[in-house]
């Protein structure tokens, strides 16, 4: 059995690379230490929210105001545009709205304006850029999600057009749940019908032009209970994201994985890839760690997805070296010497804030001289050097956006016949 | 013990993403979840056993630790709780009585048809059910009556070839020999001689029911066995993707087994179907395969996605001209070896089975192919399908036998050809 691709990581990037593989022809495999953080991000896909402390309006027109090194520098507008609405197509089932000419502001759970550039349908009802009123309901034991408390932070954020925002904690019936996390209310969504409570709780005490912002927990396994809410309420309802679990992010996991599943792409989790053999600066397989040992997949190309040091695909140890955990490639945006002094505010400027791989336009990792480590390795996603994602607001976007470049990369010489696979 | 597994608890960075895949959690509110079991309650517990006994409700399906980002052993974590708190409880008879294949199989093999029929009835199993604890419903294979081992004596196989080793577990042994059966005529079909060595059960129902010192006892007199097998240098290879588990991480990890004998022994270890898949690879595997026009749905069990090994059945299966499998997604069957046999947790675990009962309906066939032996009774038990090891499709389509236990019509054939 032999792969034309081994991606590495089961993030958004490399789910994104494994599927646009399979598309093409190519057979995937998958090998993932675990799930990525698609359970745990809200399932918009933001490209660009903020430059320095400019909030974004459009990301088309603002990703050329971004330093030299940034991933999207490898990701040219139209093939991000392509890779967007690529995204939207095989994601059919959530529904996604938006694109990289305008960021909808979507609330957070603390009530704070959150640009992105595509948001699943259950929650683009919650763009506040033309203004209106606003109800935001709350469930009683429901935790981490206080109505009130992102009525009150909208009332002082700076929108467009200004919004009236008001609470509701509304007491959902009982149930022997001593802990109400996102995954069991969705279920009970899925389960418990819910949904006719709500539809009776909401529909004498919501007024006719009012948008409704539940916690997005309608539904696990679909959006239907949302759908339904919408049609029965004859209301604007949308979803507001919440702490981890993620319930539209395992909406999201699920339908990547079922359309990777129905492409053929196999997905190993609880094993590490741990090196590679190389041939004449290629990697001709890729060693995966398993129960008892290593077993080594040959492969024509890799794409690297492992993540950055959240996610272990980049390590920084206690003397102050820093590595990249799978191949040991040479690292970019590394601090001036081995001591990495960090500043005393979270948000402040970071050493290693940039730290990862720098690649090619194939997004392929290069040394220091600019020429690629291995012909046939690609990388994507948060592994990358030259981003701020949790200032820029761009996390997801370059996750879409280059595990669809690294997959091109990939395909575009791929005069280079995809290898006959053995199925 | 084996402190790498308690240490893994400080890369918890509570996540929930194992929150998110516990099939237990989601259908009962008795277990907490992992992340609260394991690495957040373990902080707690020092020395000493859980404070509260919900980690019992634990089935050990080991879906959390496949899926953590962050390596934590989470499943290893629960099941030393797990036997902790049995420790200073004392495990109950009927643990202790479930958690002993080879001693049920001993009493039932030689008055099999009376065994089966007391399995069987409805009042014998309602006086189990109050008396011992066993669920009235919980799924029960049939004595097969002339055990694997028996049959073996009596197979004159080639005596020349490669050799390999046979694991066989105590499943085949007393409940479905065929099975076995299937796997030597396979492996000898593939032009290797199987040598199958007297053999016991592996512990590991008594280590999920809490009992490690007698698992301990269970493994080491296997690997015994094994071991002289495993230093001759020849592959040892199982159709019981747990027990086959057991031998390659869970006694070293979960029961802190170190010893030379053990490691070389779970170095030696393949999964038939990896094993298989691995002559393929190599060029090596026989590929005269017959046409099987059939539509089969496939669930790989969770202690088969343990092994880290992809699922090498649908490699192989695909192989198979007019054979289509339909690749299950769902996690958990919910019967967790000895778990849903129990009284108290027979509900939680058809619970936990049944989008996979749904999902097999769903496809309209009446076969459904499966790794494990425990997850085929209880796939069968639950929607009626027959369940059969992958092993037994290859062994149809290399035409080794006439075998009635796949109905020829099951499912709708198609006309889709992987060759």
């Amino acid at each position: 059995m032999s792969y034309d691709t081994v991606v590495v990581g089961a993030g958004l990037a490399g789910l994104t690379a494994a599927l646009r593989l399979s598309e093409r022809g190519q057979h995937v495999l998958i090998v993932a230490r675990g799930v990525g953080a698609t359970h745990l991000a809200p399932a918009t896909v933001d490209v660009l929210g903020y430059l320095g402390d400019t909030q974004v309006a459009s990301p088309a027109a603002s990703l050329p105001g971004l330093s030299n090194g940034h991933p999207y520098g490898h990701v040219p507008v139209d093939q991000l545009t392509t890779a967007l609405a690529w995204f939207c197509a095989h994601t059919a089932a959530l529904g996604y709205a938006g694109g990289p000419g305008e960021n909808l502001l979507l609330p957070t759970a603390l009530g704070v304006p959150k640009p992105s550039a595509l948001a699943p349908r259950s929650m683009a009802g919650g763009d506040l850029r033309a203004g209106g009123r606003f109800v935001f309901v709350g469930f009683k034991g429901f935790k981490d999600f206080h109505p009130t408390l992102i009525a009150a932070n909208l009332a002082r954020a700076r929108l467009p057009l200004s919004i009236e925002a008001r609470a509701l904690e509304l007491e959902p019936p009982p149930t022997r749940r001593g802990d109400l996390s996102g995954r069991v209310m969705a279920g009970r969504f899925d389960n418990e019908q819910l949904t006719d409570w709500l539809v009776h709780a909401l529909e004498h005490r919501v007024e006719p032009d009012e948008r409704i912002g539940v916690p997005a927990v309608l539904g696990l396994r679909s959006d239907a209970p949302w759908q339904e809410l919408e049609k029965r309420l004859q209301r604007k309802v949308f979803e507001v994201a919440t702490l981890p679990p993620s319930v539209p992010g395992i909406r999201l996991f699920q339908a990547l994985s079922a359309a990777l599943r129905s492409g053929g792409v196999r997905m190993v989790f609880g094993v590490t890839a741990v090196g590679a053999r190389i041939n004449a600066g290629r990697i001709e397989a890729v060693e995966v760690a398993n129960a008892t040992g290593t077993h080594a997949y040959p492969v024509t190309s890799v794409v690297l997805a492992s993540g950055g040091f959240a996610s272990g695909g980049l390590e920084l140890d206690s003397f102050g070296t820093t590595r990249e955990t799978v191949f040991d490639l040479p690292l970019s945006g590394l601090p001036e010497g081995h001591r990495v002094r960090f500043a005393p505010r979270y948000f402040d400027e970071q050493p290693l804030a940039t730290a990862g791989v720098a690649t090619d336009d194939l997004l392929r990792p290069v040394d220091g001289s600019s020429r690629p480590v291995y012909e046939n390795l690609h990388a994507a996603g948060a592994i990358l050097a030259g981003a701020t994602p949790w200032k820029e607001k761009s996390g997801t976007g370059i996750s879409v956006a280059t595990g669809y470049a690294a997959a091109e990369g990939i395909l575009v010489p791929a005069a280079a016949p995809v290898s006959e696979a053995v199925r | 013990m084996n402190d790498a597994i308690r240490d893994s608890l400080d890369h918890c960075v509570k996540c929930t993403v194992c929150e998110s895949f516990c099939p237990v959690s989601q259908v009962t509110p008795l277990f907490p979840g992992p992340k609260y079991a394991g690495p957040q309650a373990e902080r707690y517990r020092g020395a000493g056993p859980s404070a509260d006994s919900s980690v019992d409700y634990c089935s050990g399906c080991g879906i959390c630790t496949q899926v953590c980002p962050q390596d934590v052993k989470i499943a290893e974590i629960n099941s030393r709780a797990r036997a902790a708190l049995w420790e200073k409880r004392g495990v109950p008879l009927r643990n202790q009585l479930i958690a002993r294949p080879t001693v049920i199989g001993r009493l039932g093999t030689p008055v099999a048809p009376l065994a089966n029929w007391a399995l069987h009835n409805r009042t014998v199993r309602g006086v189990v059910q109050s008396v011992i604890g066993i669920h009235r419903d919980a799924p029960m294979p049939s004595f097969a009556g002339r055990t694997f081992q028996r049959r073996s004596r009596s197979h004159h196989g080639p005596s020349a070839g490669p050799a390999v080793v046979y694991f066989h577990g105590c499943g085949t042994n007393y409940y479905e020999p065929r099975v076995g059966e299937m796997l030597v005529a396979v492996l000898e079909h593939n032009g290797f001689r199987v040598i199958v060595p007297p053999q016991d059960c592996c512990g590991l129902p008594l280590q999920s029911n809490g009992n490690f010192p007698a698992a301990r006892t269970y493994v080491r007199r296997l690997v015994d066995r094994l071991a002289p097998h495993a230093r001759a240098g020849l592959p040892i290879v199982s159709n019981s993707t747990s027990c086959g588990l057991m031998l390659k991480r869970e006694a070293h990890e979960i029961l802190g087994i170190e010893d030379d004998d053990l490691a070389i022994v779970s170095k030696s270890m393949y999964d038939v179907c990896e094993f298989l898949l691995g002559l393929h690879e190599r060029g090596e595997l026989r590929t005269d395969f017959n046409s099987l026009p059939l539509t089969i749905p496939y669930h790989a069990p969770c202690q088969q996605r343990g092994h880290g090994i992809g699922k090498p059945a649908l490699d192989l299966l695909a192989l198979v001209p007019d054979l289509n499998m339909i690749e299950l997604d769902v996690d958990c069957c919910g019967i967790a070896g000895t778990y849903g046999l129990k009284k108290e947790k027979y509900d939680i675990s058809m619970a936990v089975g049944k989008r996979l009962f749904d999902d097999i309906a769903a496809t309209g066939s009446r076969v459904a192919a499966c790794d494990s032996e425990t997850c085929r009774w209880q796939i069968t038990h639950g929607t009626g399908v027959k369940s059969v090891h992958p092993i037994e499709l290859l062994y149809r389509a290399y035409g080794l036998g006439r075998n009635r236990s796949v109905p020829v019509k099951a499912g709708r054939p198609t006309a889709q050809v992987n060759a």
